[in-house]
């Protein structure tokens, strides 16, 4: 493949944002992820569903390399974010979290108040040159994030003395703040009660059209509220992906079926 | 009949009741384990336990209550004028106490005859040689009165142990009867024990924490003794340590505050080597290292924790002090005029607590939640970030609990300081001279040989008060503080 690729690749390689090929996933001795592609658009939200131990959460933590925190687990194949393989030796880890936010299932603000929750990433990465830049960036993360009505007057307070709700949305918009390109949600609502879920879904429907958001859940009605695209994981295999209307009204594949009609899972 | 004998009979009932108890409730139920309550080896345990436990209550009553009764009533039988000048009749009854062992083992070795021993009217100058040819010690010339004292004591030990044998058995095989008497089907055996086991573990902690009371109470009453014989506001605002040992300690200056200072001062030292070093190897091995060298490395470090003290205090005095006297003594920069000082002490203390640090902060540490890691690492923040600006902040109440423990550690050590800090008292900020502490000067005033009832041995105890109330206020802050953090991720 010595010719230059065509218009129509070049221009589908510009269109995805991430693009996996091939990954493979080890713990150890345990096969996690077998030979996953998938091209993920950006500006856009995408939600990977499946049972549990499909491992979802496992290739959704193989994006920013949060894998790296555990020493037992491997990684093959590539995955690159706007045509740049992260798993490149040149690129450090540290800078590339920074791009690619995560949020978690629980939520877990630090024992700080919510201005040093917020503050902490632009803090780490030198974002603001002064206190007021430090403030805007806390206020229009927070207002991005939808909070900063409920919090304006109590900055100062501890972020671990709010809702459930309220705490997952500080989260994001601690994410945020680092002005990350894509954000990455771990089940973001699975601790969170019906309100305060509508909520946060309301607010992943909102960032995207600024950011790129990979969301896993275990809810399928939530997927088919809140995604565009939507892909289906079982046994560690990308069994299914395209639009999300497709997925749950036309599957292709009998086990994607399977599921969401809830034969099983 | 020896002790040793009656626990093992009272043993023996048990178990034969034991078996009993079994057997009667499975005869009971007709060998139907279902028509039983409780499986069968409950009512067994249930006879056994209502055999020993109140047996051996009885027990060890009688033994406690035994020798004051009898010395009650020796006390009683010497008259007044036996007591001689100078003399006092607790010295008196621990004489008649010596007289009767020394018949008890002249029997036992056959050198007299019971008839012979237990003869009131024997010939005093007859026991008494005998006594010495039995190669007992006998002080003083036995007179008349301690003979009969010491006859009498032992006829009334011998029967008290006699009746204590009796009424223990009676009490055993009486427990024995009721517990089996009750055994039937329907009999709730198993509820019977769990209650029984309950009073058990009640009764231990019980004992830990009547025990704390006694030393206590202990303290407090000899305190009490030496503020009367010496005024508390110059032991408590006194500036000089000087003892003097003659004429009672009427001129002696016990003056507490140069103690306190030493005891401060090294304690300082200790703690400035002991918590960067312990919560820097705390943090490494809990967040960097791998599981392998953790797994290495931890028990390794607690080793240290399980070193005599005695052991650090030959290595400050042999090894650190000679160590830090050729960088600072006379040959080297001449600040330091001999091996034991603050430093030396301080140092090595240091070392011994660097375990005490680091594993309660690894534990602190280990238990701020993984999900404050993966939230900062999420945000592109390095390790040593995460640990600074998260980990650390989140801990830090454990470790200020951590460290006030190590501290009260540090205030209460003894054979370091002994051997490593000197023995003079003095208020000196040069860490390089001798200074002493508290924990030293209680025991160089109760070993020496001053009379138990001069201010200069007394002074011990209130040295002790002082320092238990010490490390008391910081263990319960240090508690308080532990306690509080505990409750923010539950």
């Amino acid at each position: 493949m010595n010719e230059m690729p065509s218009i129509e690749q070049a221009k589908d390689m510009t269109e995805s944002k991430i693009s996996a090929n091939k990954v493979q996933v080890f713990y150890g001795e345990n096969h996690a992820i077998k030979d996953v592609d998938i091209e993920i658009q950006p500006r856009s939200v995408t939600s990977f569903i499946g049972p549990s131990g499909c491992g979802k959460s496992t290739f959704l933590r193989t994006i920013n390399r949060m894998n790296d925190t555990i020493d037992i687990c491997r990684v093959e194949g590539s995955i690159k974010i706007d045509n740049e393989d992260i798993y490149d030796p040149k690129v450090d880890p540290v800078q590339l979290r920074a791009k690619v936010g995560m949020v978690f299932q629980k939520p877990n603000p630090f024992p700080k108040s919510i201005y040093d929750n917020i503050a902490y990433g632009p803090r780490i990465h030198g974002l603001a040159r002064n206190k007021a830049e430090l403030d805007d960036i806390v206020s229009s993360s927070l207002q991005k994030a939808g909070l900063w009505e409920e919090v304006k007057n109590r900055l100062d307070e501890p972020g671990t003395g709010m809702s459930g709700g309220q705490q997952q949305r500080l989260c994001i918009a601690r994410a945020i703040a680092v002005s990350p390109e894509v954000i990455l949600m771990d089940e973001p609502c699975s601790a969170l009660d019906p309100i305060a879920t509508a909520k946060v879904e309301e607010l992943i429907d909102e960032l995207r059209e600024n950011y790129t958001i990979v969301i896993v859940t275990h809810s399928m009605q939530q997927a088919a509220r809140v995604s565009q695209r939507t892909a289906f994981f079982h046994l560690g295999v990308l069994v299914e992906e395209g639009l999300t209307e497709d997925i749950f009204t036309n599957p292709k594949d009998k086990r994607t079926q399977d599921y969401i009609t809830g034969r099983f899972g | 009949m020896p002790l040793f004998w009656l626990i093992l009979i009272v043993l023996a009932i048990a178990a034969v009741g034991y078996v009993l108890g079994r057997s009667r409730a499975m005869s009971s139920a007709g060998g139907e384990l279902s028509a039983l309550h409780s499986l069968p080896s409950y009512y067994g345990t249930n006879v056994a336990m209502k055999v020993v436990v109140p047996a051996f209550l009885l027990l060890i009553v009688w033994l406690l209550a035994q020798p004051f009764y009898v010395n009650s009533v020796i006390s009683g039988m010497i008259p007044e004028t036996s007591i001689e000048e100078g003399s006092s009749r607790g010295l008196v009854i621990a004489e008649v106490r010596r007289a009767a062992r020394g018949l008890d083992n002249a029997v036992a070795s056959g050198a007299m005859t019971e008839e012979f021993a237990s003869n009131a009217r024997a010939d005093i100058a007859d026991v008494s040689a005998r006594l010495k040819d039995a190669g007992q010690i006998v002080t003083t010339q036995i007179t008349q009165p301690i003979l009969l004292a010491a006859q009498r004591y032992r006829v009334l030990n011998s029967t008290g142990n006699w009746i204590m044998s009796v009424v223990v058995i009676l009490v055993a095989l009486f427990g024995a009867f009721w517990a089996l008497r009750e055994t039937n089907a329907e009999f709730r055996a198993r509820n019977v024990v769990e209650k029984g086991v309950k009073a058990i573990l009640i009764a231990a902690a019980s004992i830990a924490i009547l025990t704390t009371i006694g030393i206590v109470l202990s303290l407090v009453f000899n305190t009490w003794e030496f503020f009367r014989l010496y005024p508390a506001s110059d032991f408590f605002f006194g500036l000089t340590w000087s003892p003097s040992f003659s004429g009672r300690g009427s001129s002696s200056q016990l003056g507490i505050l140069p103690l306190l200072w030493g005891t401060f001062y090294i304690s300082i030292v200790a703690l400035v080597v002991a918590v960067p070093i312990g919560l820097f190897a705390a943090v490494y091995l809990s967040e960097y290292a791998s599981p392998k060298v953790r797994a290495v490395a931890k028990p390794l470090l607690e080793v240290l924790a399980g070193i005599p003290t005695i052991v650090y205090g030959l290595f400050a005095l042999l090894t650190v002090g000679p160590l830090l006297l050729s960088v600072f003594g006379n040959e080297g920069l001449g600040i330091m005029q001999a091996g034991t000082a603050v430093m030396t002490a301080g140092l090595v203390m240091g070392i011994m607590l660097i375990p005490f640090v680091s594993s309660l902060s690894d534990d602190i540490i280990n238990a701020v939640p993984q999900a404050m890691r993966d939230g900062s690492y999420g945000l592109g923040a390095t390790k040593s970030e995460t640990v600074r600006q998260v980990i650390l902040p989140a801990a830090l109440p454990g470790i200020v609990g951590a460290i006030l423990l190590a501290a009260s550690r540090a205030i209460g050590e003894t054979m370091i300081v002994v051997l490593g800090a000197g023995a003079a008292a003095r208020l000196s900020l040069n860490p390089f001279e001798a200074m002493t502490t508290v924990t030293a000067k209680i025991v160089s005033q109760l070993t020496g040989d001053a009379d138990f009832a001069s201010p200069v041995a007394l002074v011990a105890f209130a040295l002790g008060m002082t320092l238990f109330v010490i490390t008391l206020g910081l263990n319960i802050v240090a508690l308080y503080i532990v306690r509080k953090y505990r409750e923010q991720y539950d």
